[in-house]
């Protein structure tokens, strides 16, 4: 079984994007509210609840079915992995994201995935994300 | 700091909506962000012949280097010219904002002009778009915020930033805030005022653009340390815990929590409002600022009945000290739930909720004593109650009368009109923070920038002090006031004050991030920035020997007792000697 990114405590959330700037800052090496793999933002304005977009790691990945150079693959375990060097920057991976939680990077050039390495989970002060088994 | 070798200005013109960029590296060099650029731009092109409320007059915003970069890194600085006291105007905000104007490319707005109908800005790493608003106009600002969410969506919900203003800041009431992203503000000196007088109605902010640390590696290392400090830090837990409104129980035990118009400074319901019951009984979440692990907005839970039988609603009202003294003990209030039912109002018109409270205070006081009647105020006022409260405040939105329309003037110009200076609370026609703890706090809110507020710890020192070495306290509030400018600067949430207060920290967080200086260098910055805000206010007409105190202040105890009144002047006079004598020895650039 893979490790995959869970989102099971987002009523602790309490919005300060430690988790997106760790992830841009770790995994993608920059400052940026867009290049993060997950996404915190609110159901309707702070007065509602807030939400987490992260890769659901499914066991069979529309975006990487809907690739049509094998840029991504299907992860044991459920989820993918990005190989750079053959995508051609088509989108149509964005466009089949089951929760719209894959994001383009028109600078990279890349789908900003999950690479389900847990960084964003030591940075939550509430504790909301943790690292969890994929479902068998 | 964008390319860590210019600041980026976005100059936009709301008369004929004309947009210019500009690129300064002298403003990077010599103030190198946040309140620094935002002051010296203020100077630049503050017009100190014209009225606050001229078309001609600018509105800036202006993040730092190191905002968003680290943790609780999180505020704008905001400078204009106050309508409320005519003088040098600055505030400073939260939420999202800095993260959006970041993401969108710029390190600073100018704002001038006035458009011929509402408009909002619609601004983006990629847009730039002047947006009719005339649909917005007169609506509350949560309503606002709802209408500009959908509208806005392209920027995409999380990444954006919405600050607008409500009914108030359209009448030109002048203490009229600015609410950032629902639950954070611009709130004093009428900021929300200067952007009803440019027919503004908002601003909706936010973009894609991605940076790079200079050193990743320090970069790295620093915020991981920075983070895991503050985590552990106690200071932050009180923050995080009770928030602000832990305050009530201590200062009301210390005699120092304004009430009733500062007849007193004890509260009998101080434990029915204080931060302990909120947060048990109504306490629904928290949020932070982006990059801040601290969350120290709180935000209560308020059930009510919209109609007779069982039909109810709930709201979710954010609440901190300075709100709760405000529409709590200075107004004679005591229970929870009318707190925050005031505070809702004031939120939705867009009021400062500090302005607000000393404003009614002094008209309850003013009403019991005769001075004003039924006839101005419409209804009868008395300490407490609250439905009258609700129901003025309306009337100051609608400026229904020459009453309501001057006290929509604050509380200074209203009481020289119809009596009552005596116990009018204000300093420098700015109403008072929420602290009557002894000569620092009044010599505090006499001497700093902004007056009546909160520039330089007075209140602190107050409560470190058992007997005044008063040449010290002098000393302090004025290294404590470029203390604070330097952390606002760089647009450091003061909550975080001793974390940053070390130069060294500062300078090599810096370094990560390509901007060389040492940590004497930020000294002198804070100082030279603290000179500057001096100067803007001679330009505009400050004298500090105006600076008048109501007889109130001396007439009600603080924890170090009653004040004298001839003391505090002469403290007053040897703050001006020291001031004068510091400004001489800072060098000019």
């Amino acid at each position: 079984m893979a490790k995959v990114l869970k989102a099971p405590r987002m009523e602790a959330c309490i919005s300060c994007l430690n988790c997106m700037l760790s992830c841009a800052r770790v995994v993608w090496k920059s400052l940026s509210v867009e290049r993060s793999s997950l996404r915190i933002r609110t159901v309707g304005g702070f007065q509602t609840f807030n939400v987490a977009d992260t890769c659901l790691a499914c066991p069979y990945p529309a975006c990487a079915e809907a690739c049509p150079t094998k840029a991504l693959e299907v992860r044991k375990g459920g989820g993918i992995t990005v190989h750079p060097e053959v995508c051609i920057g088509c989108k149509d991976c964005i466009e089949a994201c089951i929760n719209k939680s894959l994001k383009f990077d028109e600078e990279l050039r890349l789908p900003i995935c999950c690479t389900y390495c847990g960084i964003c989970t030591h940075f939550c002060p509430h504790d909301c994300l943790e690292m969890g088994d994929t479902e068998e | 700091m964008l390319g860590t070798n210019y600041i980026k200005i976005l100059r936009l013109n709301l008369t004929d909506k004309t947009i210019s960029i500009e690129r300064r590296d002298d403003l990077l060099r010599d103030y190198l962000g946040g309140l620094g650029i935002a002051a010296k731009l203020l100077e630049e092109n503050v017009k100190p012949d014209k009225d606050p409320l001229d078309p001609g007059q600018p509105l800036i915003f202006a993040i730092g280097p190191m905002n968003t970069y680290f943790p609780v890194v999180s505020k704008v600085a905001c400078t204009f010219r106050s309508p409320l006291t005519g003088n040098y105007g600055e505030s400073h905000a939260g939420g999202r904002l800095a993260m959006s104007i970041l993401s969108a490319g710029y390190d600073a707005l100018v704002i001038t002009g006035k458009s011929d109908r509402p408009v909002y800005l619609s601004i983006t790493n990629s847009s730039l778009k002047f947006e009719d608003a005339s649909y917005l106009w007169g609506r509350p600002v949560e309503e606002t915020g709802q209408i500009l969410r959908d509208r806005e969506a392209h920027i995409g919900s999380g990444k954006r930033s919405i600050i607008r203003i409500g009914p108030a800041g359209e009448k030109l009431v002048r203490f009229a805030a600015v609410n950032v992203d629902t639950y954070r503000h611009f709130g004093r000196l009428g900021v929300g005022t200067v952007m009803g007088s440019k027919n503004l109605k908002a601003i909706a902010i936010g973009g894609n653009n991605t940076y790079h640390a200079a050193n990743l590696k320090d970069y790295s290392r620093l915020f991981h340390q920075i983070f895991r400090h503050i985590n552990s830090s106690p200071v932050m837990k009180k923050y995080h815990d009770l928030g602000t409104l832990q305050n009530i129980l201590p200062l009301n035990a210390i005699k120092s929590l304004p009430t009733r118009n500062l007849k007193t400074t004890t509260f009998e319901h101080a434990e029915e409002i204080s931060g302990e019951s909120m947060a048990e009984e109504l306490l629904l979440r928290k949020f932070a600022c982006v990059s801040c692990p601290v969350a120290c907005i709180h935000v209560g839970l308020l059930r009510e009945q919209y109609h007779p039988g069982h039909d109810y609603q709930y709201k979710r009202i954010v609440y901190d000290y300075e709100p709760v003294y405000s529409l709590g003990p200075m107004i004679g209030v005591g229970d929870k739930k009318d707190i925050l039912t005031l505070i809702d109002k004031v939120e939705e018109y867009g009021f400062d909720s500090m302005s607000i409270g000393p404003i009614l205070s002094w008209m309850t006081e003013a009403y019991e004593k005769g001075l004003i009647s039924e006839q101005q105020t419409g209804i009868p006022l008395a300490f407490g109650d609250v439905k009258s409260y609700l129901d003025v405040i309306d009337r100051i939105v609608r400026q229904e009368n020459q009453f309501y329309k001057d006290i929509g003037d604050g509380v200074a110009e209203a009481s020289k009109k119809y009596g009552g200076e005596d116990f009018a609370l204000h300093v420098g026609k700015n109403e008072i923070a929420g602290y009557h703890t002894g000569y620092g706090a009044l010599l505090g809110y006499a001497v700093g920038a902004r007056q009546g507020h909160l520039d330089n710890a007075g209140y602190s020192f107050d409560q470190e002090t058992r007997d005044y070495d008063f040449d010290k306290l002098i000393l302090d509030i004025i290294v404590e006031e470029q203390n604070r400018d330097f952390l606002q600067t760089l647009n450091i949430c003061l909550f975080a004050r001793k974390v940053y207060m070390d130069k060294q920290l500062v300078s090599d967080c810096l370094k990560s991030l390509g901007i060389n200086r040492t940590p004497e260098e930020l000294i002198q910055l804070g100082e030279r920035i603290w000179k500057l805000k001096n100067q803007i206010k001679g330009k505009l007409g400050f004298n500090q020997n105006d600076i008048k105190f109501s007889k109130r202040f001396f007439e009600t105890e603080t924890m170090h007792g009653l004040l004298d009144e001839s003391r505090l002047y002469e403290l007053m006079q040897q703050y001006i000697k020291k001031r004068d004598e510091i400004m001489e020895s800072i060098p000019g650039l």
